[in-house]
């Protein structure tokens, strides 16, 4: 049986002026697709940062896709990807450009031929000799997507992954992840702040609030167990409540 | 599609390749950079031309070697793109807040490290082949005349430049875009101690010392020695190939604590304007 994509265990991220993650442990299995939800500040985007490799905590244990990634990031990070929609791929560079050089820097073979497949599944061919910094959010939207599944990612982490799209994008971005996921049985890890969103794609809710996880279940069990009538008034629950009444859980 | 159609291959070289191709782009798609790498040089082999075709009857430091200021302007730029070179290919990266983006792949940041060396030095050639070019057509004198010192001269003063831009960029990566303008003006507090258009003997004596502790002093004492006495100093290149080596490790140390700090506060993902 594989191991988990990913396994936390009392991770801790302090700052010299704050602790942004204060003993977080979880685990996220094979296949599933997850969200980490909670206010400005919570803590999801500095695990998400630590997950990728891009932040060293202070302590604690963290492995993906069963490597230890503070000490073997290396033999993971092509097995993953990551997108965001508030991190730009460079604006001089075409489209094609920048996904030829992510293809080879994934080291994938079939270059051209894989962009080829991406354009005409996320419908991205009509611009992709075009500077990525003419494109609308929608079109940012869709070639960042093209360069986070290039390598075809075992895990892929998201980063609100339809912050700023009308709700016709937003939905068929949501449609086309869901459809990805079903047909690659991959991992998704996102944070989002759209709660209809996580309801609709996620099977399995982290609840972060000042660097702990303070909840965690399906949508429909959080729901449930607050006796709210959806994942929003949830999510406005726990952030409005004051921290003691909360209890960390892992 | 499945997933072993595309199985990952290209090892280090293919990261390497790719973020210099990267760079290429960069350059490719915009004329005005292009042509400002070209510009500074020409422009500064024309000044310095003419003020040596003027020298040249008025005194005797240029009548003794005709090339003496024109070599020297040549090779400084050397050093000088060499660093900004490497610097600018780094800004471009934080320009574009594209950190977040590279680092989550594969790429090592030695294989990062490489790319911009490579790109620095396609800059220079870019830069000075066409000035070096331009000189022998304007005033008959070709740089090319050192002769195989040429080949020693270049290498330890791109490999200077080299040292200066990854201490430089991980000041950049420790400040933030603060300290960008060290890329920009570093370079330039060099020059009056490295004895570029004059013998280092000119400098008070205790500044003198300063100038011995940098490879650029030797590279230029060196040239003079080669010029005016037609004698190929072999013990001022070693020297200045130790202090490279030296300086080497000092650049890619800064470089390494930084990226390493960068890490630990979670700059890769912000780092920008």
């Amino acid at each position: 049986m594989p191991a988990p994509a990913i396994e936390v265990k009392d991770l801790v991220k302090r700052y010299p002026s704050a602790i942004a993650v204060d003993g977080v442990s979880f685990t996220v299995g094979r296949g599933v697709v997850a969200a980490l939800l909670g206010g400005n500040g919570a803590g999801k985007t500095t695990t998400l940062s630590i997950l990728l490799g891009l932040l060293l905590p202070t302590s604690g244990a963290v492995r993906v896709l069963g490597e230890d990634i503070l000490r073997h990031r290396y033999r993971v990070l092509a097995r993953m990807n990551f997108s965001s929609p508030f991190v730009d791929l460079p604006h001089r560079l075409t489209v094609r450009q920048n996904l030829l050089i992510y293809a080879r820097l994934y080291g994938l073979r079939r270059r051209r031929e894989r962009i080829e497949e991406l354009a005409a599944d996320l419908q991205i061919g009509g611009f992709l000799d075009r500077p990525a910094g003419k494109l609308s959010a929608g079109q940012k939207t869709r070639v960042a997507l093209a360069k986070a599944l290039l390598n075809e990612p075992e895990l892929l982490l998201l980063d609100e992954p339809t912050a700023s799209l009308d709700p016709d994008t937003g939905d068929w971005v949501r449609s086309y992840l869901e459809a990805w996921q079903a047909r690659t049985e991959a991992t998704i890890l996102m944070a989002s702040h759209n709660m209809a969103e996580v309801e609709r794609m996620c099977s399995d809710v982290l609840m972060m609030k000042a660097g702990k996880i303070v909840d965690r279940g399906s949508p429909q069990a959080l729901i449930a167990r607050y006796g709210r009538a959806n994942l929003e008034e949830v999510f406005l629950h726990i952030v409005r409540k004051p921290e003691p009444e909360l209890e960390a859980v892992s | 599609m499945n997933r072993e159609s595309y199985a990952r291959g290209g090892g280090s070289l293919g990261r390497v390749w790719a973020m210099l191709l990267r760079y290429l782009y960069l350059l490719r798609s915009s004329w005005p950079r292009t042509l400002e790498l070209i510009y500074w040089p020409t422009l500064q082999m024309l000044i310095w031309g003419f003020m040596s075709q003027f020298l040249y009857v008025n005194s005797n430091y240029v009548f003794r070697a005709f090339g003496v200021l024109l070599a020297a302007v040549m090779l400084w730029d050397v050093l000088f793109r060499g660093q900004l070179g490497l610097s600018i290919s780094f800004l471009e990266e934080m320009w574009a807040r594209n950190l977040g983006h590279l680092f989550v792949t594969p790429l090592r940041a030695y294989e990062w490290v490489a790319a911009l060396l490579s790109m620095s030095l396609i800059r220079v050639l870019i830069g000075t082949v066409p000035a070096a070019l331009l000189a022998v057509v304007l005033y008959h004198y070709s740089i090319f005349s050192l002769g195989l010192p040429l080949i020693g001269f270049f290498a330890v003063l791109l490999a200077m430049g080299w040292a200066l831009g990854l201490a430089i960029c991980g000041m950049i990566l420790r400040h933030g875009m603060g300290a960008e303008s060290l890329a920009w003006l570093a370079v330039f507090t060099l020059s009056p101690i490295s004895a570029v258009y004059y013998p280092v003997s000119i400098l008070p004596r205790w500044l003198q010392h300063v100038a011995w502790a940098l490879p650029s002093t030797y590279v230029f004492e060196g040239m003079r020695a080669l010029l005016f006495q037609k004698v190929f100093r072999a013990d001022y290149l070693a020297a200045a190939a130790a202090l490279d080596i030296v300086l080497l490790a000092l650049g890619a140390w800064v470089f390494y604590l930084s990226f390493r700090g960068a890490r630990q506060r979670g700059a890769l993902l912000q780092m920008g304007e």
